[in-house]
């Protein structure tokens, strides 16, 4: 014990080295969190996403072609996919940092050596990898019942990669921002879900009025949406460089948004 | 020389209007068991919250073993070890799943689970270590946040009112761990209400009063300053006689305390007893303890 008493001029490398150990506790805490929970955090968005295609599909089938050759259930399936991915990325670090703000479980964190960078990457890999595992076991799940074809996985893997990080980043905003159950509750119904629902999950933009297509442009999840479907079928509403440009100069905003927040210590270091 | 555990200079904190602390200056040697009194709201708690990081001075600066808080918090958080007042807990794990993750948070990784189980059985976890921290009772909650400051083996340890609500046979397990702990080198500072403990315990001790420091010093000047006794009183129905009234402490339930500055007091208050033909059921003469220091530095009661 004595050793560490007198060995207090730690090595500035072996204090850094130390501390992305650190951060990479946090990022496993937070998996070891959601996966405690899984039949909440990972089983209840998949069953969810499956009521939605079966609902939908048998609603709509036969009455709307969105992209030539391909059936209303292909098209939907994409949506779905990147919608749960989206809203559990955000649920991950939204819930995660506003329940242990409440219970105070947070100064826990904030006693140790991990700096803000590396807290935000914890929480944003934490939420990355919950969205991209509910979002791949939707398409296992969903590719027992329709035929889906993949053209570009490259660009799927990417809106994926970049739609969970936004939102990832957006949860650790709102859970910064804050302070009770309820605000956060009224964030995710009055924020993330209007902004998924418009923004052609269960349809394509160009069946839209003029206008709404238009209003449509403005909601960053319509390029996550948009961008992802391509991968699949080779074809969307916008070319998915464009779709590509504006998820990463909002993934940028919003990450430059949050690191200002930390490093400030807004509501976290009073 | 070696440099200090903490080194508060000039440390002023603001919320709002409330100006929580006036100027503070503290300087704590390595290995000393450093109590810090004071009543609700005098700013205890603002100066453990700054020695953390957990809040940002308003002017000042503070240096854990010679770490500047702001400019080198992750050496200063390495060396620091604070077990906060609430009973805060994460619902997710159990005591020992916490405790590895809190050492990981440190940089500590399987390298450190022998300090662990150490710490886990001095503070009598064994029998918990498997359980949800949702399922420990407040004392054991208590242990499990003692263990969880301990996890990085940090030379200085700040333990704030550790003690509230706590029974007799888990303070004396918490104090005997302490105290080993400061033998064996840590620095302890210790927030308390319990002025007996800090006499007992502390080896030197701070009093605050409204953000500022209004006594420091060893306990033993502390209590050499006040070198009267009290004689305690047993009247039963009888009142006091009137002539002993500006010597009174304390009464209630015809248990009188009266302040003595002169030993010689004690033949005067008899003889006005005796004058007054009250009878004395009982009758003791005790030592001024902190708390006489305290109240008389901090005002009334």
């Amino acid at each position: 014990m004595n050793d560490l008493i007198t060995n207090k001029n730690v090595p500035a490398n072996l204090m850094d080295t130390s501390a992305w150990r650190g951060a990479y506790m946090l990022f496993k805490k937070e998996l070891f969190r959601f996966w405690r929970v899984a039949f909440q955090t990972v089983a209840s968005p998949i069953l969810t996403a499956l009521l939605y295609l079966l609902i939908f599909s048998h609603a709509l089938e036969g009455h709307v072609e969105v992209y030539k050759g391909v059936e209303y259930k292909a098209f939907l399936i994409p949506g779905l996919i990147m919608m749960s991915l989206l809203q559990n990325a955000f649920a991950n670090s939204s819930s995660s940092l506003v329940q242990s703000k409440i219970m105070g479980s947070i100064v826990f964190v904030l006693l140790t050596p991990i700096s803000y960078v590396q807290f935000f990457c914890a929480f944003l890999a934490a939420a990355i990898i919950r969205g991209l595992l509910v979002g791949f076991s939707i398409y296992i799940v969903a590719i027992w019942f329709v035929n889906l074809p993949i053209m570009h996985p490259i660009w799927i893997l990417a809106f994926a990669l970049l739609g969970s990080a936004l939102l990832g980043t957006f949860g650790i905003i709102a859970g910064i921002w804050a302070d009770k159950f309820d605000q956060m509750a009224a964030f995710q119904n009055f924020v993330i879900m209007p902004l998924t629902f418009l923004s052609g999950v269960f349809y394509s933009i160009h069946s839209l009025t003029p206008l709404w297509q238009t209003i449509s442009k403005f909601n960053p999840f319509f390029y996550m949406i948009d961008g992802f479907r391509y991968g699949f079928f080779g074809q969307g509403d916008i070319s998915p460089w464009i779709s590509l440009g504006v998820v990463s100069a909002f993934l940028a905003a919003l990450a430059w948004l949050c690191l200002k927040m930390l490093k400030s210590g807004y509501k976290l270091r009073g | 020389m070696t440099v200090p555990a903490i080194q508060i200079n000039n440390i002023h904190k603001q919320f709002g209007d409330l100006r929580a602390l006036n100027g503070i200056d503290l300087h704590i040697q390595q290995g000393e068991f450093f109590g810090l009194l004071g009543p609700n709201g005098a700013g205890k708690s603002t100066l453990i919250n700054l020695m953390a990081g957990l809040i940002k001075p308003t002017q000042g600066n503070i240096a854990i073993m010679g770490h500047d808080t702001v400019s080198d918090y992750q050496a200063a958080r390495m060396s620091l070890g604070v077990v906060p007042q609430e009973l805060v807990f994460d619902p997710f794990f159990n005591v020992r799943e916490m405790l590895r993750f809190q050492a990981g948070y440190f940089g500590r990784g399987r390298e450190n689970d022998a300090w662990v189980d150490e710490i886990i059985e001095e503070l009598g976890l064994t029998d918990k270590t498997n359980t949800n921290m949702r399922k420990l009772s407040g004392g054991m909650k208590r242990r499990a946040l003692i263990a969880q400051a301990l996890v990085h083996k940090p030379p200085v340890i700040v333990l704030d009112e550790p003690t509230a609500g706590v029974d007799v046979e888990l303070r004396q397990i918490l104090w005997a761990f302490i105290k080993k702990l400061n033998r064996e080198g840590h620095t302890i500072i210790l927030t308390t209400h319990y002025l007996e403990e800090a006499e007992t315990l502390c080896q030197r001790v701070a009093m605050m009063k409204d953000g500022n420091i209004v006594a420091l010093d060893t306990t033993v000047n502390l209590l050499g300053k006040l070198p009267g006794k009290n004689l305690r009183l047993q009247l039963g129905e009888a009142s006091l006689p009137t002539a002993l009234l500006p010597m009174l402490k304390t009464g209630e339930n015809g248990v009188f305390t009266l302040a003595l500055t002169e030993l010689n007091q004690v033949e005067f208050a008899l003889s006005e007893l005796r004058k007054a033909k009250v009878n004395v059921l009982d009758m003791q003469l005790l030592e001024a303890d902190l708390e006489d220091v305290f109240m008389s530095l901090v005002g009334s009661r």
